[in-house]
């Protein structure tokens, strides 16, 4: 499986974690399946809802907001597809943490924000044991790693 | 006959169903039926424990079950149960 993204993506990516830095970024990833492969289409910034205290390293999406999330992609023929989500200061792979709280099937795009600035993107499936996550190849990163 | 919609990531575990009919008379029974249907559903609703994964809600109609009675909630007829994923994670 291949993730798919544009480089206008990346960039949106890009921004809204570094506004939200030294919190946490969240937001969901609206696409397409094309065959094995997943392509992002649109990308939907969503409130960290965590306890505030705590916003540098959790993120929350409010259940209330996913079902609206879920209509909004349903109205653009889309699917949700996956989950974005940074990581300040931390590198780009899923915590302990990530691992209790995933869910199946969705890929989970993790961007490192150092000092600020986006600097790497990984993204993640869970295994069908729920054990461990298997990294997922993504194209459409230059534009971000040229910035 | 009340249904229960399953959201997107769970979807490949019901056949790819998004709305599954149900006939039961609590939350509860219903969560049992959706799992009894489509087995590999058990392990991304529950945990080894037998309790609901903690990401897991349950919206009957607009209402979020917990502030109703838990998995004891009476379902109605038409009544449309909702499982909305808690998506969380983070870095630490």
């Amino acid at each position: 499986m291949i993730l798919r993204l544009s480089p206008a993506l990346v960039d949106q990516f890009a921004e809204h974690g570094q506004q939200a830095y030294p919190q946490e970024a969240a937001g969901l990833l609206l696409g397409v399946m094309d065959g094995q492969d997943r392509v992002v289409e649109h990308m939907l910034p969503m409130p960290n809802t965590f306890d505030e205290a705590e916003r540098g390293r959790r993120y929350q999406i409010d259940p209330r907001q996913m079902i609206e999330a879920e209509a909004r992609a349903e109205a653009l023929g889309l699917e949700i597809i996956g989950v974005f989500h940074t990581h300040p200061d931390h590198p780009p792979v899923p915590s302990a943490f990530d691992l209790e709280r995933a869910l199946p099937w969705l890929v989970y795009l993790i961007t490192s924000i150092e000092d600020g600035r986006a600097v790497e993107h990984r993204a993640w499936r869970l295994d069908e044991a729920r054990r461990a996550f298997d990294e997922i190849q993504l194209s459409g990163l230059p534009a971000l790693e040229d910035s | 006959m009340s249904s229960i919609r399953v959201p997107t990531p769970l979807r490949p575990y019901a056949d790819g169903n998004k709305e599954i009919p149900v006939e039961a008379k609590t939350v509860g029974q219903a969560l049992n039926q959706l799992t009894e249907k489509y087995p590999s559903l058990q392990p991304h609703l529950f945990d080894d424990s037998g309790e609901l994964r903690a990401y897991v809600n349950l919206f009957l109609n607009d209402e979020d079950v917990r502030h109703l009675q838990g998995t004891a909630t009476p379902l109605g007829n038409s009544d449309r149960l909702t499982i909305v994923p808690s998506i969380a994670g983070g870095s630490a």
